[in-house]
């Protein structure tokens, strides 16, 4: 591989690893230090690589230039030595002479997952938690980050400083969540993490490979959570089937231009098999111990989805677990998909009763809903729907599902 | 929009009155439908609670394991909702499935 694809790639998987290790090692303080060292590992290593050819061993090149500027920035900077070296004195053994850098796998991977702790504070707004986890876990830069959120650059830039500042200033410790933290906090983390992958699946920006990446990196998070003994919960497991199988329709999902390619009108060959496997393998490993979580109800769901056959025993189990899901939890769009269930297991007659109740009357989901179970009952009555729909709709891809609805009826 | 306790009871006891296995299945299935209906229209004012069946029955006498049936029924639930006014409680309460074995659903508005 040329450097020219192998830098990049490599900044993406291993830029977050060096910073977690750093970060971990300075402390919340110094999170820029950190971060200015592991830029300017790669700026050497892009230099020194056109020159000299790509070492041996990439990795492990830049673990020791990173080692060595950390070194050096150490020995050199005296408000670094003054103020940071007795904080990392506490943590490291008193007779050892020189700071030791860890970069083996085990510190690498207890670091990351201190930072995802950290990232994912509840004192940052989740927004803020998002840009953050993008930038510091994920290796995104500014302008990646802009492109996702359609935001412009300025705004990113302040928004993942200021959450930056905050976590600085209630002091949050980078170590590893002791048990009953993770108890506590492990809600945030999901969370946070699904937030971020749907920020990928339903993100309206038209840069297909930046969602796609969006939703891997959070399932790259997942999988690091799993792979941690501690943190490889039952509900870990069904937020990682949940995006195993929400994944395995990325390519079937939207056409050529960008469009939106409805369930119903997607072609299965384009459905992930290994994906839906890998779900089936998490959801299984999510079915132990008697937590049931919103990620194994919404995982079960997304279960039957993968069964593209419409029978009534698919569509009473997912009317069962949007039922749970809908007590669980309030949300406009869960109450509409469960009213949608209703109607493949009751009718379209009793379903447009329970849909009348819903009275979300500002939603376009909702108009978009009654002109479908209309459809074959009152073409007149459905056509006014989706009209309404299509006058609430604010994006262009919603704007055109609901049009082709129109043009299907007449 | 006002908060409203709905009880709902039937007679546990009298084997007449119970259902079938196959009844009892569909029964929960209706129960389930109509407090995901009921959560569907955002009507929860509280998160669902089950509660055991049996209970204790506490008097000046002392204690007695429950439950409380001098009248036939006895609670087999209680949930809060939300709604703007008896009236409209009342009209949830007429889909509960409770009725279906002869139970009752006792309506009281928070105050």
């Amino acid at each position: 591989m040329e450097h020219q694809e192998l830098l990049p790639n490599l900044f993406r998987t291993e830029y977050q690893k060096i910073v977690s290790v750093l970060c971990s090692l300075f402390g919340i303080q110094h999170i820029e230090i950190a971060e200015d060292i592991v830029s300017d590992t790669f700026l050497t290593a892009s230099e020194t690589w056109s020159i000299k050819g790509i070492p041996e061993n990439p990795t492990a090149w830049l673990y020791t230039a990173a080692k060595n500027k950390t070194k050096n920035y150490l020995k050199r900077n005296n408000v670094f030595e003054t103020k940071i070296a007795t904080e990392i004195k506490h943590s490291t053994p008193l007779n050892n002479p020189e700071i030791d850098i860890d970069l083996s796998d085990q510190n690498i991977a207890d670091s990351q997952l201190a930072m995802i702790f950290t990232v994912c504070n509840p004192c940052n707004s989740e927004e803020a938690q998002i840009a953050l986890a993008l930038n510091l876990l994920c290796g995104f830069g500014i302008n990646e980050i802009s492109d996702a959120f359609l935001s412009n650059k300025e705004v990113i830039y302040k928004r993942i400083n200021r959450a930056k500042e905050k976590l600085k200033e209630e002091n949050i410790k980078i170590q590893n969540p002791s048990n009953s933290e993770i108890k506590d906090r492990i809600q945030t983390v999901l969370k946070t993490i699904y937030l971020l992958y749907s920020e990928g699946y339903y993100s309206i920006s038209q840069n297909t490979t930046l969602r796609k990446d969006l939703c891997t990196e959070a399932m790259r998070l997942t999988y690091l959570l799993i792979q941690n003994e501690s943190t490889n919960l039952p509900q870990t497991n069904a937020l990682m089937a949940l995006m195993c199988f929400h994944s395995s329709r990325f390519d079937a999902r939207t056409g050529l231009n960008g469009e939106i390619i409805l369930y119903e009108d997607q072609d299965q060959s384009l459905w992930n098999q290994e994906l839906i496997d890998r779900g089936t393998y998490f959801l299984s490993q999510s079915s132990t111990g008697n937590t049931l979580s919103k990620y194994h109800l919404e995982a079960g769901i997304a279960y039957w989805h993968t069964i593209k056959k419409d029978t009534i025993k698919k569509w009473e189990n997912i009317l069962e677990l949007y039922n749970n899901l809908i007590i669980l939890e309030y949300s406009p769009i869960v109450a509409l998909n469960r009213t949608y269930a209703l109607s493949k297991v009751k009718g379209k007659k009793e379903a447009i009763k329970e849909a009348e109740k819903l009275n979300l009357t500002d939603n376009h989901f909702y108009y978009s809903l009654l002109g479908n179970l209309y459809s074959e009952i009152d073409s007149k009555k459905a056509l006014q729907h989706f009209e309404t729909a299509l006058g609430l709709a604010k994006t262009v891809s919603d704007k055109n599902v609901i049009s082709r609805n129109i043009e299907q009826l007449q | 929009m006002n908060e409203f306790l709905l009880i709902f009871r039937r007679d546990f006891i009298t084997k007449e009155a119970q259902p079938s296995p196959e009844e009892l299945q569909q029964h929960l299935q209706q129960w389930q439908n109509w407090f995901g209906s009921l959560a569907a229209q955002d009507k929860l004012a509280r998160p669902l609670q089950r509660w055991d069946g049996q209970g204790k029955l506490v008097n000046s006498k002392g204690t007695t394991d429950g439950p409380f049936v001098e009248i036939k029924e006895s609670i087999g639930g209680l949930i809060i909702i939300k709604a703007k006014d008896y009236d409209e409680a009342a009209e949830i309460a007429q889909g509960c499935p409770v009725l279906n074995f002869g139970g009752n659903v006792e309506i009281r508005m928070a105050v």
